[in-house]
Protein backbone atom coordinates (compact mmCIF):
# COMPACT_ATOMS: atom_id res chain seq x y z
CA UNK A 1 0.00 0.00 0.00
CA UNK A 2 1.17 3.37 -1.04
CA UNK A 3 1.70 5.78 1.62
CA UNK A 4 1.60 8.87 -0.92
CA UNK A 5 -0.50 9.99 -4.14
CA UNK A 6 1.36 10.74 -7.14
CA UNK A 7 0.54 14.05 -8.00
CA UNK A 8 1.93 14.13 -11.47
CA UNK A 9 3.42 11.90 -14.09
CA UNK A 10 5.96 11.90 -17.01
CA UNK A 11 7.03 9.74 -19.42
CA UNK A 12 10.48 9.94 -20.34
CA UNK A 13 10.58 6.68 -22.20
CA UNK A 14 10.61 8.54 -25.61
CA UNK A 15 14.10 10.31 -24.89
CA UNK A 16 17.75 9.68 -24.37
CA UNK A 17 20.42 11.19 -21.98
CA UNK A 18 20.84 14.20 -21.05
CA UNK A 19 17.33 14.90 -21.91
CA UNK A 20 15.58 12.66 -20.05
CA UNK A 21 16.91 14.25 -16.60
CA UNK A 22 16.40 17.38 -18.87
CA UNK A 23 12.56 16.19 -18.84
CA UNK A 24 12.25 14.89 -15.37
CA UNK A 25 13.53 18.06 -14.29
CA UNK A 26 11.25 20.32 -15.96
CA UNK A 27 8.34 18.12 -14.78
CA UNK A 28 9.49 18.88 -10.96
CA UNK A 29 10.01 22.22 -11.84
CA UNK A 30 6.07 22.37 -12.62
CA UNK A 31 5.23 21.58 -9.24
CA UNK A 32 4.82 22.79 -5.50
CA UNK A 33 7.11 21.73 -2.69
CA UNK A 34 6.13 18.68 -1.35
CA UNK A 35 4.49 17.18 -4.22
CA UNK A 36 4.72 13.31 -5.73
CA UNK A 37 5.84 12.89 -9.34
CA UNK A 38 6.07 9.32 -10.89
CA UNK A 39 8.27 9.43 -13.69
CA UNK A 40 8.46 6.32 -16.28
CA UNK A 41 12.01 5.72 -17.50
CA UNK A 42 13.91 2.81 -19.33
CA UNK A 43 16.13 0.16 -17.73
CA UNK A 44 19.84 0.32 -18.05
CA UNK A 45 21.22 4.23 -18.79
CA UNK A 46 18.42 6.33 -17.64
CA UNK A 47 17.68 4.35 -14.16
CA UNK A 48 21.17 4.53 -13.20
CA UNK A 49 21.62 8.31 -13.81
CA UNK A 50 18.32 9.80 -13.63
CA UNK A 51 17.48 8.93 -9.69
CA UNK A 52 21.03 10.39 -8.91
CA UNK A 53 20.92 13.46 -10.62
CA UNK A 54 17.33 14.10 -9.13
CA UNK A 55 18.83 13.60 -5.70
CA UNK A 56 21.80 15.35 -6.46
CA UNK A 57 18.59 18.65 -7.15
CA UNK A 58 17.82 18.26 -3.63
CA UNK A 59 14.69 16.56 -3.68
CA UNK A 60 13.84 13.07 -2.22
CA UNK A 61 13.43 9.96 -3.63
CA UNK A 62 10.17 7.75 -2.26
CA UNK A 63 10.36 4.73 -4.80
CA UNK A 64 11.45 2.93 -7.40
CA UNK A 65 8.97 0.58 -8.95
CA UNK A 66 9.75 -2.22 -11.18
CA UNK A 67 7.19 -1.82 -13.61
CA UNK A 68 8.40 -5.56 -15.48
CA UNK A 69 8.30 -4.24 -19.34
CA UNK A 70 11.81 -2.66 -19.22
CA UNK A 71 10.34 0.51 -17.41
CA UNK A 72 10.40 1.66 -14.05
CA UNK A 73 8.24 4.45 -12.58
CA UNK A 74 10.51 6.88 -10.24
CA UNK A 75 8.90 7.93 -7.35
CA UNK A 76 10.21 11.30 -6.38
CA UNK A 77 8.91 14.09 -3.58
CA UNK A 78 9.79 17.87 -4.62
CA UNK A 79 12.26 19.78 -2.51
CA UNK A 80 11.84 23.59 -1.93
CA UNK A 81 13.67 25.73 -4.42
CA UNK B 1 5.18 28.32 -22.24
CA UNK B 2 5.64 24.65 -22.56
CA UNK B 3 9.19 23.48 -23.79
CA UNK B 4 9.00 20.75 -26.85
CA UNK B 5 11.29 17.62 -26.84
CA UNK B 6 13.45 19.37 -29.18
CA UNK B 7 13.75 22.94 -27.74
CA UNK B 8 14.48 20.41 -24.15
CA UNK B 9 17.27 19.15 -26.22
CA UNK B 10 18.13 21.75 -27.95
CA UNK B 11 18.37 23.81 -24.34
CA UNK B 12 19.57 20.68 -22.39
CA UNK B 13 23.17 21.90 -21.58
CA UNK B 14 21.55 25.16 -20.05
CA UNK B 15 18.48 23.54 -18.45
CA UNK B 16 20.99 21.22 -16.41
CA UNK B 17 22.22 24.01 -15.00
CA UNK B 18 21.59 25.05 -11.30
CA UNK B 19 21.52 28.78 -12.12
CA UNK B 20 19.75 28.52 -14.98
CA UNK B 21 17.45 25.60 -15.14
CA UNK B 22 13.94 25.98 -16.67
CA UNK B 23 12.86 29.45 -15.18
CA UNK B 24 16.41 30.68 -16.66
CA UNK B 25 15.79 29.64 -19.98
CA UNK B 26 12.61 30.89 -20.18
CA UNK B 27 13.43 34.07 -19.06
CA UNK B 28 16.10 34.03 -22.05
CA UNK B 29 13.40 32.75 -24.45
CA UNK B 30 11.52 36.12 -22.89
CA UNK B 31 14.23 38.49 -23.20
CA UNK B 32 15.03 41.39 -25.99
CA UNK B 33 18.60 42.27 -26.25
CA UNK B 34 20.19 45.20 -28.48
CA UNK B 35 23.40 44.36 -30.37
CA UNK B 36 24.73 48.08 -31.72
CA UNK B 37 27.14 46.92 -34.23
CA UNK B 38 27.52 43.58 -36.37
CA UNK B 39 31.55 43.42 -36.41
CA UNK B 40 34.42 42.17 -34.29
CA UNK B 41 32.47 42.38 -31.34
CA UNK B 42 28.78 41.78 -32.25
CA UNK B 43 29.29 38.98 -34.59
CA UNK B 44 29.91 36.21 -31.19
CA UNK B 45 27.78 38.02 -28.96
CA UNK B 46 24.83 37.68 -31.53
CA UNK B 47 25.89 34.04 -32.55
CA UNK B 48 26.02 33.04 -28.98
CA UNK B 49 23.03 34.82 -27.78
CA UNK B 50 21.18 33.42 -30.77
CA UNK B 51 22.50 30.21 -29.78
CA UNK B 52 21.35 30.74 -25.89
CA UNK B 53 17.96 31.05 -27.15
CA UNK B 54 17.64 34.42 -26.40
CA UNK B 55 13.86 35.41 -27.89
CA UNK B 56 14.26 38.91 -29.95
CA UNK B 57 17.52 39.95 -30.97
CA UNK B 58 18.12 43.70 -32.26
CA UNK B 59 21.22 44.01 -34.31
CA UNK B 60 21.91 47.55 -36.08
CA UNK B 61 24.37 48.46 -38.20
CA UNK B 62 24.91 50.76 -41.16
CA UNK B 63 27.29 48.80 -43.14
CA UNK B 64 28.14 45.97 -46.00
CA UNK B 65 30.11 43.03 -45.47
CA UNK B 66 33.41 43.35 -46.84
CA UNK B 67 36.49 41.27 -47.53
CA UNK B 68 38.52 42.61 -44.77
CA UNK B 69 35.68 42.07 -42.22
CA UNK B 70 35.98 38.31 -42.28
CA UNK B 71 39.58 38.21 -40.98
CA UNK B 72 37.44 38.87 -37.71
CA UNK B 73 33.60 39.19 -37.86
CA UNK B 74 32.74 35.49 -37.75
CA UNK B 75 28.70 35.76 -38.34
CA UNK B 76 29.73 36.70 -42.04
CA UNK B 77 31.07 34.54 -44.66
CA UNK B 78 32.75 34.74 -48.04
CA UNK B 79 29.07 34.34 -49.88
CA UNK B 80 27.69 37.53 -47.62
CA UNK B 81 30.23 39.68 -49.20
CA UNK B 82 28.56 43.01 -50.25
CA UNK B 83 25.13 42.37 -48.48
CA UNK B 84 23.95 44.62 -45.42
CA UNK B 85 25.74 43.12 -42.56
CA UNK B 86 22.45 43.01 -40.88
CA UNK B 87 21.34 40.92 -43.07
CA UNK B 88 24.00 38.71 -43.03
CA UNK B 89 24.26 38.40 -38.98
CA UNK B 90 19.92 37.84 -39.23
CA UNK B 91 20.37 34.77 -41.92
CA UNK B 92 23.25 33.53 -39.81
CA UNK B 93 21.28 33.71 -36.41
CA UNK B 94 17.92 32.87 -37.83
CA UNK B 95 19.87 29.40 -39.31
CA UNK B 96 21.72 28.60 -35.65
CA UNK B 97 18.55 28.77 -33.52
CA UNK B 98 15.08 29.20 -35.16
CA UNK B 99 13.32 30.28 -31.62
CA UNK B 100 14.63 33.75 -32.34
CA UNK B 101 13.61 36.49 -33.69
CA UNK B 102 15.80 38.92 -35.48
CA UNK B 103 15.27 42.36 -36.33
CA UNK B 104 17.45 44.03 -38.38
CA UNK B 105 18.08 47.47 -38.59
CA UNK B 106 20.01 49.13 -41.55
CA UNK B 107 21.75 52.22 -39.90
CA UNK B 108 23.61 54.19 -38.24
CA UNK B 109 22.95 54.93 -34.35
CA UNK B 110 22.59 58.78 -33.57
CA UNK B 111 21.17 60.63 -31.69
CA UNK B 112 17.89 61.31 -33.54
CA UNK B 113 17.41 57.23 -33.41
CA UNK B 114 18.96 55.85 -29.98
CA UNK B 115 16.19 56.26 -27.99
CA UNK B 116 13.90 54.68 -29.96
CA UNK B 117 15.79 52.06 -31.00
CA UNK B 118 16.98 50.58 -27.32
CA UNK B 119 13.35 51.36 -25.67
CA UNK B 120 11.97 47.85 -26.71
CA UNK B 121 15.01 46.15 -25.07
CA UNK B 122 16.43 44.44 -21.78
CA UNK B 123 19.60 44.89 -22.27
CA UNK B 124 22.25 46.62 -25.10
CA UNK B 125 25.35 45.30 -26.63
CA UNK B 126 27.77 47.92 -27.13
CA UNK B 127 29.86 46.35 -30.31
CA UNK B 128 30.83 49.69 -31.98
CA UNK B 129 34.02 50.75 -33.25
CA UNK B 130 34.44 54.12 -32.01
CA UNK B 131 34.24 56.71 -29.40
CA UNK B 132 31.20 59.01 -30.34
CA UNK B 133 29.00 56.01 -30.89
CA UNK B 134 30.35 54.42 -27.33
CA UNK B 135 29.81 57.91 -26.06
CA UNK B 136 26.40 57.99 -27.02
CA UNK B 137 25.14 54.16 -26.29
CA UNK B 138 26.14 55.26 -22.85
CA UNK B 139 24.16 58.57 -22.55
CA UNK B 140 20.99 56.39 -24.06
CA UNK B 141 21.25 53.74 -21.85
CA UNK B 142 21.76 56.36 -19.02
CA UNK B 143 19.03 58.34 -19.80
CA UNK B 144 16.28 55.25 -20.71
CA UNK B 145 17.55 53.13 -17.84
CA UNK B 146 19.14 50.55 -19.66
CA UNK B 147 21.78 48.13 -18.81
CA UNK B 148 24.55 47.66 -21.41
CA UNK B 149 27.94 46.38 -21.99
CA UNK B 150 30.44 48.45 -23.20
CA UNK B 151 33.82 47.18 -24.62
CA UNK B 152 36.72 48.13 -26.99
CA UNK B 153 39.38 45.96 -28.82
CA UNK B 154 42.29 47.15 -30.74
CA UNK B 155 45.68 45.34 -31.58
CA UNK B 156 46.42 42.72 -28.86
CA UNK B 157 43.73 44.41 -25.92
CA UNK B 158 40.73 44.33 -25.27
CA UNK B 159 38.65 45.54 -22.11
CA UNK B 160 34.42 45.85 -21.08
CA UNK B 161 32.52 46.77 -18.29
CA UNK B 162 28.63 46.43 -17.24
CA UNK B 163 26.48 49.29 -16.91
CA UNK B 164 23.41 48.49 -14.56
CA UNK B 165 20.95 51.63 -13.49
CA UNK B 166 21.87 52.31 -9.91
CA UNK B 167 24.86 49.88 -9.85
CA UNK B 168 27.83 51.70 -10.11
CA UNK B 169 29.43 54.10 -12.78
CA UNK B 170 28.89 54.51 -16.43
CA UNK B 171 31.35 54.83 -18.95
CA UNK B 172 31.10 58.71 -18.84
CA UNK B 173 32.01 58.65 -15.24
CA UNK B 174 35.32 56.69 -15.79
CA UNK B 175 36.24 58.31 -19.50
CA UNK B 176 34.35 61.58 -19.33
CA UNK B 177 34.46 62.46 -23.00
CA UNK B 178 36.23 61.52 -26.67
CA UNK B 179 39.68 61.75 -27.28
CA UNK B 180 40.57 64.70 -30.04
CA UNK B 181 39.75 62.67 -33.03
CA UNK B 182 42.87 60.89 -34.66
CA UNK B 183 44.21 61.17 -31.16
CA UNK B 184 44.17 57.36 -30.55
CA UNK B 185 43.59 55.35 -34.01
CA UNK B 186 40.67 53.50 -34.77
CA UNK B 187 40.98 49.00 -34.92
CA UNK B 188 40.72 50.18 -38.92
CA UNK B 189 44.14 52.10 -38.84
CA UNK B 190 45.72 50.17 -35.93
CA UNK B 191 44.34 46.45 -36.22
CA UNK B 192 42.85 44.25 -34.35
CA UNK B 193 43.89 40.28 -33.70
CA UNK B 194 40.64 38.84 -34.63
CA UNK B 195 40.29 36.22 -32.21
CA UNK B 196 40.41 39.60 -29.63
CA UNK B 197 36.61 39.99 -30.75
CA UNK B 198 35.97 36.77 -30.32
CA UNK B 199 36.78 37.14 -26.09
CA UNK B 200 35.51 39.87 -25.53
CA UNK B 201 32.16 39.50 -27.28
CA UNK B 202 31.71 36.38 -26.39
CA UNK B 203 32.08 38.23 -22.35
CA UNK B 204 29.89 40.65 -23.50
CA UNK B 205 27.14 37.85 -24.47
CA UNK B 206 28.18 36.42 -21.02
CA UNK B 207 27.18 39.42 -18.83
CA UNK B 208 23.79 39.71 -20.81
CA UNK B 209 22.97 35.99 -19.99
CA UNK B 210 23.66 36.77 -16.30
CA UNK B 211 21.73 39.93 -16.32
CA UNK B 212 18.86 38.33 -17.99
CA UNK B 213 19.24 34.55 -15.55
CA UNK B 214 19.72 36.96 -12.78
CA UNK B 215 22.91 34.81 -11.59
CA UNK B 216 26.45 35.88 -10.47
CA UNK B 217 28.25 38.99 -10.58
CA UNK B 218 28.63 41.62 -13.05
CA UNK B 219 31.43 43.88 -14.43
CA UNK B 220 29.59 46.97 -12.83
CA UNK B 221 31.60 49.03 -10.88
CA UNK B 222 34.62 47.52 -12.45
CA UNK B 223 36.76 47.20 -15.92
CA UNK B 224 37.89 44.17 -16.77
CA UNK B 225 41.03 44.06 -19.62
CA UNK B 226 42.98 41.72 -21.44
CA UNK B 227 46.58 41.67 -22.97
CA UNK B 228 46.39 38.71 -25.36
CA UNK B 229 50.13 39.04 -25.67
CA UNK B 230 51.01 38.87 -22.10
CA UNK B 231 48.26 37.35 -21.43
CA UNK B 232 46.80 39.26 -18.39
CA UNK B 233 43.31 39.65 -17.24
CA UNK B 234 42.78 42.83 -14.80
CA UNK B 235 39.77 43.73 -12.89
CA UNK B 236 40.07 47.41 -12.18
CA UNK B 237 37.59 48.76 -9.50
CA UNK B 238 36.00 52.04 -10.83
CA UNK B 239 34.55 54.28 -8.55
CA UNK B 240 31.40 56.58 -8.88
CA UNK B 241 31.52 59.54 -10.20
CA UNK B 242 28.89 62.01 -8.51
CA UNK B 243 29.50 64.50 -10.81
CA UNK B 244 29.06 63.13 -13.89
CA UNK B 245 27.17 64.91 -16.49
CA UNK B 246 25.13 61.99 -17.69
CA UNK B 247 24.42 60.12 -14.09
CA UNK B 248 25.60 62.26 -11.35
CA UNK B 249 23.45 64.15 -9.29
CA UNK B 250 23.50 67.36 -11.36
CA UNK B 251 23.44 66.01 -14.69
CA UNK B 252 24.13 68.75 -17.62
CA UNK B 253 23.36 65.53 -20.24
CA UNK B 254 19.67 65.19 -20.54
CA UNK B 255 19.05 64.07 -23.93
CA UNK B 256 21.72 62.27 -26.47
CA UNK B 257 23.69 63.94 -28.71
CA UNK B 258 26.09 63.20 -31.49
CA UNK B 259 29.89 63.99 -30.95
CA UNK B 260 32.14 64.76 -34.50
CA UNK B 261 33.09 61.19 -36.20
CA UNK B 262 36.57 61.56 -37.71
CA UNK B 263 36.62 61.84 -41.05
CA UNK B 264 37.78 58.12 -41.97
CA UNK B 265 35.54 56.65 -40.02
CA UNK B 266 32.07 56.91 -41.89
CA UNK B 267 32.22 55.30 -45.10
CA UNK B 268 29.67 57.00 -47.96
Amino acid sequence: MADYTIDETVDITDVVCPVTFVKAKVALEELDEGQILSIRMNDGEPVQNVPRSIKEEGHQILKLLDNEDGTYNLIVRKAAD
Amino acid sequence: MAFSNEQLERYSRHIILKEVGVKGQKKLLESKVLIIGAGGLGAPAALYLAAAGVGTIGIADADEVDLSNLQRQVIHTTLDLGKAKVQSARETMEAVNPDVRVRAYQTFVAADNIMELVRDYDFVIDGTDNFPAKFLINDACVLAKKPFSHAGIIRFRGQLMTYVPGQGPCYRCVFKAPPPPDAVPTCRQAGVIGAMGGVIGSLQAMEAIKYIVGKGELLTGALLTYDALTMEFRKIKLPGNGSCAVCGQNPTILKPFDYEQAGCEIKA
